[in-house]
């Protein structure tokens, strides 16, 4: 059997409402998800699905109402390190310099300065941001910024990333750009990546296996493996298995609008 | 280019509306249209800062002054700082506190004189506190707003890259908040100076607080004149070094119209 990195088993989210004349707002239901080592996995749904409230959930940061999060077998309980995340709005610290900004993890572990910076150096170098070690997030563009973000988040040298709609905010081109460096560097590096979108090429050309979710209540309504050989760049985005794959899914999300326009 | 002209006309207008004020300063002066106990003519005010610098207790009064607004500002910056940051971080230190503050903070100053004499009598501490007590708690409620007020996302950020409790303190809040809180910092030095005057209203010797309040009783507006534009002047002074005391140590702070 393949080692399990992330279990999450039986998940529920309900946020209770703010009087009595409203309902239980459901956000997730009964979310079972397992991502194996060294797998990229991408969830896909469309927007109010409750995709963030589950990776905020796995990654600490808010609480799940029923059901568990694991890694490597043990409950997750609060923020920590071992699960690095990465947010659309790339959350940089302002007043540090780039090289700070990925020393940021590693000055809370206490590793002394050189070590760090040695660090740092490794993965400035890895998302190709070698000679913006003294600039200041204020001075670099939004796929600048998000590759300070993942290097950031790297350096740390997280069990599982978790990624937000990282790219969500950049123009498509940029977009297709960070995606490719993306696929490169979990690939070279064997990173275990949870990677949320409601970009259905976005997911396809990153993916090992889809999740793809429904509207609210938030549940899991299929689970896609992605076969395509070779390696994974915008070539693909053309590839006859991409397109097959890509209307299976669009078709299953375009039921899912429908379905929510008849609720209403 | 464009950027240069603008600055300059930025300082021009500045100069120009500041020369407008002694223009109509003269004119009702000078032109005699106003009695001179009401408003005294440059050249007095001039001659009494003139006379009070010879003899060298313009100096001291300023000093005197600057030292209270400062030594009584100084206690509310450092006592305001964490207990604003704690009531902007739990909601449950805030509802201890905040009811607390936001009452105090309403009673006027001038009210609380009597009640500081009685605990502290009527020495230099005595000035602390009322510079203290008028600055505090609005300083509170700033510091508290500021810090609510900074991207959540970082604080997330730092937590899941393994920052604990105190460290996001220390290494995001705080630095996050910093650009805010010399904002606030600066406003309140300018209204610790106004409570110079209620400051110096009891057993003060020297002061700018203290001649102004002592002029009243000969009608020696040359005196007040004075008075006040030394305050103005050592006002303007703070405020342009922590100007650009911000500008060294948040270099990195982006601010509208930069």
């Amino acid at each position: 059997m393949e080692k399990m990195k992330l279990k999450v088993s039986n998940l529920q989210k309900i946020f209770p409402a703010a009087n009595k004349k409203e309902k239980d707002l459901v956000a997730l239901k009964d979310i079972n998800l397992e991502v194996k080592e060294s797998e990229f996995v991408v969830m896909v749904g469309p927007s109010g699905c409750g995709k963030s409230t589950l990776i905020n959930i796995i990654g600490g940061l808010e609480e799940a109402t029923a059901g568990s999060v694991e890694i490597d077998g043990m409950p997750v309980t609060g923020p920590g390190a071992d699960r690095g995340m990465v947010f659309q709005g790339y959350s940089l610290f302002p007043w540090l310099t780039v090289q700070k900004n990925i020393e940021f993890g590693l000055k809370m572990k206490k590793m002394p300065k050189a070590e760090r910076a040695a660090v740092a150096k490794e993965f400035i170098q890895l998302v190709g941001l070698a000679g913006f070690e003294n600039a200041l997030p204020k001075q670099l563009s939004g796929g600048m910024k998000q590759r300070v973000a993942i290097a950031r988040t790297l350096a740390n040298h997280p069990q599982i990333l978790l990624m937000d709609e990282p790219f969500g905010a950049l123009d498509a081109q940029t977009r297709v750009v960070m995606q490719e460096l993306l696929a490169k560097i979990s690939r070279e590096t064997g990173n275990t990546v949870l990677f949320i979108t409601h970009d259905i090429d976005e997911a396809i050309l990153l993916a090992d296996r889809i999740y793809v979710m429904s509207r609210r209540p938030g549940t899991i309504r299929e689970v896609l493996p992605v076969t395509i050989e070779g390696e994974r760049n915008h070539e693909i985005l053309v590839h006859p298995e991409f397109l097959k794959m890509k209307r299976k899914i669009m078709e299953m999300l375009w039921q899912e609008s429908q379905d929510a326009a008849l609720d209403k | 280019m464009k950027n240069k002209i603008q600055r300059l006309s930025g300082g021009c207008l500045s100069f120009i509306s500041f020369c407008i004020i002694i223009l109509a300063w003269c004119v009702i002066t000078y032109g005699g249209f106003v009695d001179k106990i009401f408003i005294p003519s440059p050249t007095d005010v001039w001659n009494s800062l003139k006379d009070m610098a010879a003899d060298g207790s313009l100096w001291e009064h300023c000093y005197l002054s600057t030292k209270r607004v400062m030594v009584g500002w100084f206690w509310s910056a450092v006592l305001a700082l964490p207990i604003g940051m704690l009531m902007a971080r739990s909601s449950k230190f805030a509802a201890i506190i905040q009811p607390v503050i936001e009452f105090v903070r309403y009673l006027p100053v001038v009210a609380l004189v009597p009640l500081t004499i009685l605990y502290l009598g009527i020495d230099e501490n005595q000035k602390y506190v009322i510079i203290f007590l008028g600055t505090f708690f609005q300083l509170v409620l700033m510091v508290c707003d500021t810090v609510s007020s900074i991207d959540k996302n970082m604080i997330n950020a730092a937590r899941t890259l393994g920052a604990g409790k105190l460290q996001v303190y220390t290494e995001v809040i705080f630095p996050a908040a910093l650009p805010g809180l010399m904002d606030d910092f600066r406003m309140t030095i300018g209204w610790a100076w106004t409570y110079l005057v209620v400051a110096e209203m009891v057993a003060a010797s020297a002061g700018l607080g203290y001649i102004i309040l002592k002029s009243q009783r000969f009608l020696a507006t040359d005196v007040i004149f004075a008075g006040l534009i030394m305050i103005g002047v050592i006002g303007l002074i703070t405020d342009f070094l922590l100007r650009g005391l911000t500008k060294m140590i948040v270099p990195w702070h982006e601010r509208l119209g930069d």
